[in-house]
């Protein structure tokens, strides 16, 4: 549920650096739980950049829509094309299958990001 | 967030349905369960191609008894009480003086001068009250039985298969809309063939103190053919691919019965009756808005509910329920706009977080099951 070699934030994204100065960014199982069955994942074009937090697409469920924000500042390098035919992939396999963007980080990684266990003292805390 | 749980009030299902891993959520007030495991486009296809079972103990009980019943019942709801046989339901409201919804609600014509009217649970303090204050100089009792009484609805095409073995009451002379009592698995209940998701089905109105046994009974009878627990998720996509009316959304305080397309219960040559008045003058005039259903033409627009419907980045309207449909395939909702766009075939556009998007009119239901 919280895999280890992942970065993640309070608003439910992970990044998974790739040692290259680029990374996978997902949402994480606590956040496709709470969406319920994903429909649709929107995703900006290869090339834009995003500052820390900010909003980077959007995922909808059948109940409802919520933002994505990028975990740390970073140029968008490819969007997981196969989420157009199986957005389901996000509930499925949220930390695999179902990554959103591959990204090129600018910089540090950004204060705040949480380590696993501090994610899950976070989850734990929102549904107790 | 557990002090605020704990103030959520609780149908006798409460137990079952965290047995059951349900996802539970705060239902104006009520611990509902939104959806189980198996998800709300899993459950929302069970009950269209198999069945479901619903937890709908939270919904409001209201017994009218007494040599005035009848004419109390005819005073507050604008549907022909006087039509419906004993043994016979049908889908009203109440109205304020001025048109507008108290609340919509189901009549069970229990007898001559008995009338079980069930109502929406977050509004059924507010419609004891209502039903209490006009009841007044008509000559009858109003009891409310919605902390004894528990609800459960099995909806989808297998529900009379799945629940004939549990009860000796013959299910295939119960007409839609009508109901009898009988017992079920050994409890007594009232058998409604009556729902709120478009397909067949039953629902049973047993004593709070059964309600779990009931469950358990159907959810055993019926696992083998495919029901599965059906949670509020999809109650609401089934509802609304059916342009099933829901109160806050539809139909409210603002809202009159006949732009929102309920002039079929609304019988204005049946007597007086409170919100006639208004009614009657809202006909005669040109309606300045109608409910429409559409469909956004892309897929990556999604409509929610209570977004505006915009011409020209103004708002004209807005949308009071929308969501990806999982029968139809595309994203669908309804919607109040200006009576001269309201034709089928027309465009609309609707503000999606800052955008405006195009929609198209199309005919409602969006679905209808094949009978």
């Amino acid at each position: 549920m919280f895999p280890a070699d992942l970065k993640y934030t309070k608003d439910h994204e992970w990044l998974k650096p790739l040692g290259d100065g680029t990374a996978l960014v997902g949402i994480t199982h606590y956040a496709q739980d709470a969406l319920g069955d994903v429909v649709f994942v929107d995703l900006p074009d290869a090339g834009e950049s995003f500052g820390a937090g900010e909003e980077f697409g959007t995922v909808e469920s059948v109940k409802t829509v919520s933002e994505l924000n990028m975990p740390s500042a970073a140029e968008i390098l490819e969007v997981n094309a196969a989420l157009a035919d199986h957005p389901e992939a996000v509930n499925e396999d949220p930390y695999g299958k179902g990554w959103m963007v591959k990204v090129h980080l600018k910089g540090a990684l950004a204060d705040g990001l949480l380590d696993a266990a501090a994610y899950e003292a976070l989850v734990s805390a929102e549904s107790h | 967030m557990s002090i605020a749980a704990a103030e959520l009030k609780k149908t006798p299902l409460n137990a079952a349905h965290r047995a059951l891993n349900a996802k539970m959520v705060d239902f104006g007030g009520w611990d509902m369960p939104v959806q189980y495991p198996s998800g709300i486009i899993a459950e929302h296809e069970a009950v269209r191609t198999k069945a479901g079972l619903f937890d709908v103990s939270h919904m409001g009980e209201i017994r009218v008894k007494g040599p005035g019943a009848l004419a109390l019942v005819e005073h507050l709801t604008p549907n022909a009480v006087s039509k419906l046989e004993i043994g016979q339901v049908h889908y009203t409201a109440f109205l304020y003086e001025n048109g507008t919804f108290v609340d919509d609600l189901l009549v069970y014509r229990e007898g001559e001068q008995e009338f079980l009217l069930v109502v929406n649970a977050s509004n059924s303090d507010k419609d004891f009250a209502w039903v209490q204050q006009h009841a007044k100089g008509f000559d009858c009792a109003v009891v409310n039985e919605s902390d004894a009484t528990g609800q459960i609805a099995l909806q989808g095409p297998l529900a009379e298969s799945i629940l004939q073995p549990l009860t000796r009451t013959p299910l295939a002379p119960i007409g839609y809309y009508f109901f009898t009592h009988g017992e079920v698995a050994g409890i007594r209940c009232l058998i409604s063939r009556t729902g709120y998701t478009g397909e067949d089905g039953f629902e049973l109105y047993c004593a709070a103190g059964d309600t779990e046994r009931l469950w358990n009974a159907v959810m055993a009878a019926g696992r083998p053919q495919g029901l599965m627990p059906a949670g509020l998720g999809c109650r609401n996509t089934l509802r609304l691919e059916c342009k099933m009316a829901l109160y806050g959304h539809e139909i409210d305080d603002t809202t009159n019965a006949l732009e929102a397309g309920l002039a079929w219960i609304v019988k204005l040559d049946k007597g007086d009756f409170i919100g006639r008045a208004a009614l009657l003058a809202v006909k005669a005039a040109p309606a300045p808005r109608k409910l429409v259903g559409f469909r956004t033409l892309e897929k990556r627009d999604i409509a929610r509910d209570h977004m505006p419907v915009v011409r020209d980045g103004k708002p004209i309207g807005y949308v009071t329920s929308a969501a990806p449909s999982p029968t139809c395939g595309f994203n669908l909702g309804l919607a109040y706009v200006p009576t001269d766009l309201a034709k089928v075939g027309g465009r609309i556009q609707v503000e999606i977080r800052g955008r405006a998007v195009d929609a198209e009119i199309i005919p409602t239901p969006f679905y209808k099951r094949q009978k």
